[in-house]
């Protein structure tokens, strides 16, 4: 598999990573390598053989519908970059 | 080092005798890491006051309580890898983008260490996000092997193996994916256990890829690998895939027999690749299990061809989603200057992300994208069940399966760095237990002709950490090897 410049900038835009120019290149070389060498399970025939998404059997885990305690708002704020001690502040999304 | 060198148990003893204060044991602790971080970098933090505090009240405490009201680790410092939380502790995950992050709670992990008396001395270094098989990663730097400083620890854990082989920490918990506890406990001599998937809860644990992170002991002998076990293995109804398994007393089943027990050597798992001096210690170990009474048989595990290909899949797949929430917006680190809110993100985690961590996001998000899901991640999904089968085929004739841990011993730094595949096939050995859900165990079963440390690994039955715990003390007691490094 050989990803094209405008694949890896495809990528990069659904994955929010900003790349620089020499980035690009770089990606491309080492995405590309990555993605023939697991190409190696096109080699296994899996028709009728269901997927496993998870190891140990899925169980629902239940508890009585008793209010508890969650984090206090200023362990909840503690690490944010920017708040007003209410919110998480974000650069402004709607447009005027 | 007379101190250091003893076992949880004994340390726990002597506390317990009042023949030794916490303070004792974390000053002596304190001068091994000042004496040896600045050779190895195997902490990111160092939380001395902290723990200078903690012992303060510790040996006050220790004078009113009677030897049975002491618990085991009371007073006794263990580390932690540095993408587990530890209240009011810095937690980078070796990253840039959470190098300021503080954490607001304990994981279940550190919360049950702590009502068994435990203190936490520091964070250890691991590859960023835990992803890499090396430390080299790492934006704090790279952890050096005390065997030898111009190589790898192994990695992601490779700061909790370097410093309890260094006797800088008494005893370490990791995170395990691919291998992430078993490789580097190989490379720097010292025992590793990846528990079964549920037997540990994760709350608390940075995710990497769900479906197969596991935390698990880091430790000098098998002994204290059982007594960790015996305080962080349970339920947690913080995470809902912690299983609801009944724990046994795995300290106490350490010494049990081990006549009579079957173990597989699968045939696929010593042919090309694997350096000949770490194929003929790991058969060297067996004739010794063999001299006491283990049988052993040849299987075969054929789909394990097909594990690191499957795990480069899944993993960066699971990675992409959990990576997710490092946005700018939660997790302290923002980037300055950006013109709108996608900018935002992408400037965040551009400046934010090392390299391997942007190619395995960018990876997973491709394999996860509209018309590649099936090709890939659900391919990779299927051949999960394949390998999965192959185990429960070999589980039926054996109780154990013996294989290396890695295909080599420990390489030097910057060897592989700029070869992902190269450096991924690393975990050859390791990658498909994780794919399977197992446990297994990594310990110390020689060294090659340059003094480096061979790991051998005992993979078990789903829940069943006890034959692997008790046929691993039964080789460390045969083996006697003297796993002190010369640092």
């Amino acid at each position: 598999m050989r990803l094209t410049r405008e694949e890896v900038l495809h990528i990069a835009h659904l994955a929010r990573i900003e790349l620089k120019e020499e980035e690009v290149e770089k990606f491309r070389e080492q995405l590309s390598e990555i993605l023939t060498f697991v190409e190696k399970l096109n080699e296994l025939n899996t028709e009728g053989i269901d997927p496993k998404f998870q190891v140990i059997p899925a169980e629902n885990v239940l508890r009585e519908d008793i209010p508890g305690m969650s984090l206090p708002r200023e362990k909840v704020f503690m690490n944010a970059p920017e708040t007003d001690g209410e919110y998480f502040v974000v650069p402004k999304v709607v447009k005027k | 080092m007379e101190l250091l060198n003893k076992s949880l148990r004994e340390l726990g003893n002597l506390i317990r005798k009042k023949e030794l204060k916490p303070s004792e044991l974390l000053e002596t602790l304190l001068k091994r890491i000042e004496e040896t971080e600045e050779k190895l970098n195997a902490y990111i933090t160092v939380t001395e006051e902290e723990a200078r505090k903690r012992v303060e009240v510790a040996d006050r405490e220790l004078e009113k309580l009677s030897e049975d009201e002491i618990p085991e680790l009371f007073g006794i410092p263990i580390s932690i890898k540095d993408n587990i939380n530890v209240e009011g502790v810095r937690m980078t995950c070796a990253s840039k983008i959470l190098k300021d992050f503080i954490s607001p709670y304990d994981a279940t992990v550190v919360k049950r260490l702590r009502e068994r008396g435990a203190i936490f001395i520091g964070k250890n270094n691991l590859d960023e996000f835990a992803m890499g098989s090396s430390t080299e990663t790492s934006y704090f730097g790279p952890t050096r092997n005390p065997w030898d400083l111009e190589r790898v620890p192994g990695g992601s854990s490779g700061g909790s193996a370097a410093a309890v082989s260094a006797r800088s920490a008494l005893a370490s918990l990791g995170s395990d994916t691919g291998g992430s506890i078993r490789q580097p406990a190989s490379f720097c001599g010292v025992v590793g256990l990846k528990p079964t998937y549920g037997r540990v809860s994760r709350y608390g644990l940075t995710a990497f890829a769900s479906s197969l992170d596991q935390i698990g002991p880091i430790t000098k002998n098998v002994e204290d690998a059982a007594l960790l076990m015996n305080i962080i293995s349970g339920q947690d109804s913080k995470d809902a895939t912690s299983a609801k398994v009944p724990v046994p007393d795995f300290l106490s089943s350490i010494n049990g027999e081990v006549k009579g027990l079957k173990a597989g050597l699968p045939k696929e798992y010593f042919v090309e690749g694997i350096e000949p001096e770490v194929k003929e210690k790991v058969f060297e170990a067996v004739k010794r299990l063999e001299s006491l009474g283990i049988e052993f048989e040849e299987i075969s595990l054929p789909h394990t061809a097909y594990a690191v290909e499957t795990y480069y899949i899944i993993a960066p797949a699971e990675a992409s989603s959990n990576l997710g929430r490092f946005d700018g917006v939660r997790y302290t680190y923002r980037a300055k200057d950006y013109k709108d809110l996608i900018d935002m993100y992408k400037k965040t985690r551009a400046e934010g992300f090392g390299d391997e961590v942007k190619r395995r996001i960018m990876i997973g998000t491709y394999t996860l994208s509209a018309g590649y899901y099936d090709a890939y991640y659900l391919k990779a999904q299927k051949v999960r069940t394949l390998i999965y089968r192959d185990f429960e085929e070999s589980f039926k004739k054996v109780d154990f399966i013996v294989t290396p841990v890695s295909p080599t011993t420990a390489f030097k730094i910057g060897e592989r760095t700029d070869d992902p595949i190269k450096m991924y096939l690393s975990d050859i050995f390791t990658i498909a237990v994780n794919l399977a859900g197992l446990p297994a165990l990594s310990m110390p079963c020689g060294f090659d002709s340059s003094g480096l440390p061979i790991g051998i690994q005992f993979i078990g039955k789903a829940f069943d950490e006890e034959t692997i715990l008790k046929v691993g003390n039964a080789l460390e007691k045969e083996l006697k090897l003297n796993t002190l490094p010369p640092l």
